[in-house]
């Protein structure tokens, strides 16, 4: 690189082309984020579907194949649509800012990772016009009925997930890349903002499952075309082995999906408590505990197939376990907040609900980790409760917190805090709403899965789908008051916010479309 | 500097990739793992598909010990046909050799291959469970309306702990006629 061409620096493309052919970090992280949040509002739509037929006892809307397929299709969208992009958008927008580096390691595969994505989603909401009907089996798409008793649209969906584990995967490959290769001088791995350091534990749990998710859907599409026999009893095959593969890449996805969470949260904290995060080095090593343990805790989601009591017990044990680390962070949170001067702003709140509605959805988590009361809540409600609480006011949440604490940095812009706060407060009584009676209903009996119950479980089912049509909803308010901010509102400083402290917030508001081509001054990289 | 940062780069890509690749690789290995360990421990109820090589003792030490084995038989879907077990239930004493048997018939007009399953309950006695003859360790082809007899030599294990005094030997019957490689035999005998 010659310093003429330094000197060249340019702007975006025009049009089109600008998105389809961009490498520029910024771009495609707003890609991302707006892909999944368009993938957020059709998941979405097939949930309010769910809640309106289970509004009432009896069938009135769907018929139950269609509905298994709303179950379906709300699973996959949200997990692979919705929360993993969203985490890889602000990954891509925050992570080279934060360690000063000027874009991504790898910014060609980065523009493929993501255009890869739109086909694969294509491709998968495709089977809903099919004949045969969308997949109907689940997200966890248990063999056999997966394959014997699958409709002839289980290939579109092995491709589609084929497809997306590879942006998945092409996409930790670069955060681990930009992480261990383009950190400016002076930051060492010890100072980087707890986020960077969630991302790249995540980023290697990536590399490590994707894999083996691509492997059992493999084995699905020998098992339906050509003729072996790996999840079919008749051929020597077993479906719980189907099971166990499943879940050994099931159970480090879902952290996945929430150890970003925990350093999004970890950076929104210290910023409105104007403290320091409280135990940095706790939380690195907490982060890492966690995703070492998600490789041996997966038979906790199979206590029911039938395992010897010395592998449940195991099970159970290292299930528990994961209560300490977890317990370390949430402690720190609230660690950091305590006697800090704190102020409640949109990310603000969204990061303390974080922490409450997590922490429940952990004990739950807990409940569930006792075997044999595992055994009396396998397949309810109760699980529903369960995972969508640390899901939705977990990882969802924490998103949501996320756009709103950069938002600023990214348009330039101060988003309309009053339409945020509103945000916050209908969507934090509308998960409530929607989510807390689950348990009740769980615990009472109502299985999962189901597009008709028994009558004692009505009114728990009413109440639950009047706060997702709540909680829907108010998801509309998010895209308007993103769309305000992006057409302009009062000025962001620098800083934005006051106690917010790191490099991204160093350079201008909105960020430059190209930022650290020199890498920053060392003295502005603080200890953590 | 930046050179060397770009190889840095292009050795950490390739060992991800290795990686990538590698556990691509362990999702499948996780098949045969998952055999050896089923084998092992006997869990899922899995009595293996080999014949046993290893022989009941001659002089079994004569006990009082009376372990029940009832037989059950079910066909998986899309099964039609007449399958039971002829006897619902022994008693044998360990390392004594029985000799039971199932019945099936095919009440189709058309030539049809079954495979049978096995299946031990409780999970902790299928390693205890050895069978020297077993009808599920191949095809069972059957003509129209043909019916067979199919035969199980087997012996309980003498190693088999105290508490044990009754397990279940299950099967489930298949119609395996479309992926079957004596389905041709069938039609041609």
């Amino acid at each position: 690189m010659s310093a003429a061409h330094d000197d060249h620096h340019h702007g975006p493309a025009k049009g089109i082309s600008r998105w389809l052919f961009t490498t520029n970090h910024k771009d495609i992280g707003s890609l991302y984020l707006w892909f999944s949040f368009a993938m957020f509002l059709l998941g979405g739509t097939f949930a309010m579907v769910i809640r309106a037929e289970l509004f009432q006892p009896g069938l009135q809307l769907v018929d139950p194949n269609f509905f298994n397929q709303m179950t379906t299709m709300h699973g996959l969208i949200m997990v692979f649509g919705a929360v993993m992009p969203a985490f890889v958008g602000l990954a891509n927008w925050m992570i080279p800012m934060m360690i000063g580096a000027p874009d991504m390691a790898l910014p060609r595969m980065n523009n493929w990772s993501f255009w890869i994505l739109p086909f694969a989603f294509a491709m998968l909401s495709s089977t809903l016009l099919m004949e045969s009907g969308a997949p109907n089996f689940g997200w966890t798409f248990y063999a056999p009925l997966s394959t014997t008793y699958a409709p002839s649209s289980v290939t579109f969906f092995i491709f589609a997930v084929h497809i997306m584990g590879a942006s998945s995967i092409m996409g930790a490959i670069n955060i681990i890349a930009t992480v261990l290769n383009m950190r400016a001088p002076g930051m060492t791995l010890m100072k980087m903002p707890l986020f960077v350091w969630t991302w790249l534990i995540t980023a290697y749990l990536l590399i490590a499952v994707m894999p083996v998710l691509a492997g059992v859907v493999t084995m699905m599409l020998f098992d339906i075309h050509f003729g072996t026999s790996f999840f079919n009893a008749a051929g020597g095959g077993d479906p719980v082995l189907f099971q166990h593969v499943f879940w050994f890449f099931g159970h480090p996805e879902v952290y996945i999906m929430i150890l970003p969470a925990f350093g999004v949260v970890s950076a929104i904290i210290p910023t409105f408590a104007r403290k320091r995060l409280f135990g940095y080095d706790s939380m690195v090593y907490a982060t890492a505990s966690i995703a070492f343990l998600s490789f041996i805790v997966w038979a906790h989601h199979m206590f029911t197939v039938g395992m010897p009591i010395a592998g449940e017990l195991f099970f159970m044990y290292a299930t528990m376990l994961i209560a300490v680390p977890t317990g370390v962070k949430v402690f720190n949170w609230v660690a950091t907040m305590f006697r800090g001067s704190m102020t409640f702003e949109t990310p603000m709140l969204f990061a303390i609900a974080f922490v409450v509605l997590f922490t429940m959805g952990g004990f739950t988590g807990l409940m569930l980790a006792i075997t044999p009361a595992d055994f009396q809540y396998h397949d309810t409600y109760f699980v529903v409760a369960h995972f969508h609480y640390v899901l939705v006011p977990g990882a969802v949440f924490s998103i949501m917190a996320a756009a709103y604490y950069w938002l600023p940095k990214w348009t330039g812009y101060m988003y309309d805090e009053r339409l945020g706060k509103l945000h916050f407060w209908l969507s934090f009584i509308g998960v409530n709403v929607l989510f807390f009676p689950q348990h009740f209903l769980g615990l009472a009996g109502m299985p999962r899965r189901i597009p008709d119950y028994a009558l004692q479980f009505a009114d728990f089912n009413w109440i639950s789908s009047i706060g997702g049509f709540l909680f829907g909803a108010s998801q509309l308010i998010l895209l308007f008051v993103v769309i305000k901010c992006i057409k302009g509102g009062k000025k962001a400083t620098d800083q934005v916010w006051e106690g917010a402290q790191g490099l991204e917030w160093t350079v201008a508001s909105p960020a430059p479309y190209h930022t650290f081509a020199t890498p920053p001054d060392p003295k502005l990289i603080h200890d953590q | 500097m930046k050179q060397a940062k770009q190889n840095n780069t292009k050795r950490l890509v390739t060992r991800l990739l290795f990686t990538v690749v590698g556990m691509f690789g362990f999702g499948f290995a996780m098949v045969p793992l998952y055999d050896v360990i089923c084998d092992i421990t006997g869990l899922n109820g899995k009595t293996g598909d080999q014949v046993v090589s290893v022989q009941p003792k001659e002089n079994a030490q004569q006990s009082d010990r009376q372990i029940t084995v009832q037989f059950l038989a079910q066909n998986a879907a899309g099964m039609d046909w007449e399958f039971s077990a002829n006897d619902a239930q022994v008693k044998v004493q360990p390392g004594e050799v029985k000799v039971v048997s199932y019945h099936a018939a095919n009440p189709n007009s058309y030539a049809m291959v079954g495979q049978a399953i096995p299946s031990v309950a409780p999970n902790e006695a299928a390693q205890y469970l050895k069978k020297l003859e077993c009808f599920c360790f191949q095809e069972q082809p059957l003509e129209a309306g043909e019916t067979v007899d199919m035969g199980i030599r087997f012996f309980i294990d003498e190693s088999i702990p105290e508490h044990i005094t009754k397990l279940t030997l299950s099967y489930s019957l298949f119609d395996i006629t479309k992926s079957s490689s004596s389905a041709t035999a069938v039609t041609q005998r």
